[in-house]
């Protein structure tokens, strides 16, 4: 009897001493390889983990989001929240956004600020895509713009970069992963359904996030940094969502 | 039959995460509860049902997706060392897959008419499942969860991204989320008929056999 308990206790603990060597080269290996989300602590955070580092790992980079025929356009295009109400925003609104610029810096070879006569002269791509709000509906559109990965290419972008942050003129700040910012069908727009974007879908330049939901396309872009950590930015988690009770990652 | 340890442990762990995924799918259904067919849709477009629930936006679909993934992941993977495990033990083909002679007419009217007309089952009868319980356990592990969880992927942009036809075989996004719901409700369902099954049948006894794996009736009974 005692011999077997010893013989319990010695796999107990041997399987224990496993398992926290495992799951501490669990962790190495995920943080080395950009697997754990920013919001990743507490119990949620558990779930959150396992779903962003397994797709991130079961997913090609690349895999490009479904695109629709023009006939597949939405009517009815639903609008979440005002546009921004500060003053800064009214000016360059009420200007036309001529004198709206987009500064782009942090751990770039160039920092830079774009006017947007300078965005809408480099390279556009159009992509007609489906985009689902977390609330439970969605709409299709078509959207005109720059790739962001062209505007990172003409920074340069540093090897130690991980996160690429948007600073909208509102509270809304957001990030991308580096393999959502360098995706090809991550787009800095300016146009919609034909037309210049319209207000109320984030004038003069909205992000635009093709796998994921619609609250990571950030509106009314102002500011976009490239940086290694997301610590000391906001509360940390990555972006304002978390901050409100929604996860960081929405690829879902 | 006695249930066996995987069976007991999976089955209280599928019960507690199935219930962290309706909460928290009924807390994200709260702020769209209108269903629709197709690709699109929102408040403005033909919708396929009007729920008669209130819209509510008040960030519960915040919590309600944390929660939802962390029970689909607990659901998922006790789901696989369930299925894994009933086949490598066989208890799927011994005591779920229905006999042959258990799927004619007859003895299917059997069973229903002993449920229609409240019929308490014999003692034998307790320590095996009918026909009916087997083709419903089995709809529900190889049929209600799988869609569960294709459906849910479906609604995935990331995941469809890279499988496509995920969501063009169900019809579009939207027509994923109307069928999750669905095969929701039918979960629900079978979770009342369960639940009021487990009462008719002696509760004390059917949850302790589900705990302890003890056949407690034979005795209750003598």
């Amino acid at each position: 009897m005692s011999e077997q308990l010893t013989r319990r206790k010695l796999i107990v603990s041997g399987l224990a001493a496993a398992g926290v060597s495992g799951l501490a080269v669990a962790r190495r290996l995920a943080a080395r390889y950009a697997l754990i989300p920013p919001d990743s602590g507490g119990i949620y955070g558990v779930g959150e983990t396992l779903t962003y580092a397994s797709q991130r790992l079961l997913m090609s980079y690349h895999s490009l989001a479904r695109e629709f025929e023009r006939s597949q356009i939405s009517k009815v295009i639903p609008v979440n929240g005002p546009p921004p109400d500060n003053d800064t925003y009214q000016r360059l609104r009420a200007g036309d956004f001529q004198d709206w610029r987009l500064t782009v810096d942090g751990l770039v070879a160039r920092p830079s600020s774009f006017s947007l006569a300078d965005l809408k002269r480099f390279p556009s791509r159009t992509q007609i895509t489906h985009q689902a709000c977390e609330e439970g509906w969605s709409f299709i559109a078509e959207w005109t713009g720059v790739p962001l990965s062209y505007v990172l290419n003409l920074v340069g972008v540093s090897p130690q970069a991980k996160y690429v942050v948007f600073f909208p003129f509102d509270q809304s700040w957001d990030s991308l992963d580096m393999p959502d910012a360098w995706h090809p069908q991550t787009l800095l727009a300016y146009g919609m359904n034909g037309e210049d974007l319209p207000t109320p879908h984030g004038a003069p330049v909205r992000l635009r996030v093709a796998r994921q939901l619609g609250y990571k396309s950030v509106k009314y872009l102002a500011r976009i940094t490239v940086t290694d950590t997301l610590k000391n930015i906001g509360e940390g988690l990555g972006s304002y969502s978390p901050e409100v009770g929604y996860s960081w990652y929405a690829g879902i | 039959m006695k249930h066996s340890a995987v069976v007991r442990v999976t089955h209280w762990i599928t019960a507690i995460s199935f219930v962290g995924l309706l909460v928290s799918g009924i807390a994200i259904l709260l702020a769209h509860p209108r269903l629709y067919w197709g690709e699109t849709g929102a408040v403005g477009t033909d919708s396929l049902i009007d729920l008669p629930l209130p819209f509510v936006l008040t960030g519960q679909s915040g919590w309600g997706r944390y929660l939802h993934f962390l029970s689909a992941w607990v659901s998922l993977l006790t789901g696989l060392v369930y299925v894994v495990s009933g086949v490598l033990t066989e208890h799927f083909r011994k005591d779920l897959l229905p006999a042959k002679a258990d799927l004619s007419l007859t003895s299917v009217a059997d069973v229903i008419s002993n449920h229609l007309l409240l019929r308490r089952p014999t003692e034998d009868e307790t320590f095996q499942y009918n026909v009916l319980q087997q083709i419903t356990y089995l709809s529900v592990v190889f049929v209600l969860f799988p869609l569960m969880i294709w459906t849910g992927l479906a609604m995935s942009p990331a995941i469809t991204s890279v499988v496509p036809i995920f969501v063009t075989l169900l019809g579009g996004q939207q027509s994923a989320r109307t069928i999750h719901f669905f095969a929701a409700g039918a979960l629900v369902l079978f979770l009342v008929v369960h639940v009021a099954m487990i009462f008719l049948a002696g509760f004390r006894s059917r949850i302790g056999a589900m705990i302890t794996g003890n056949a407690a009736v034979r005795k209750e009974h003598a």
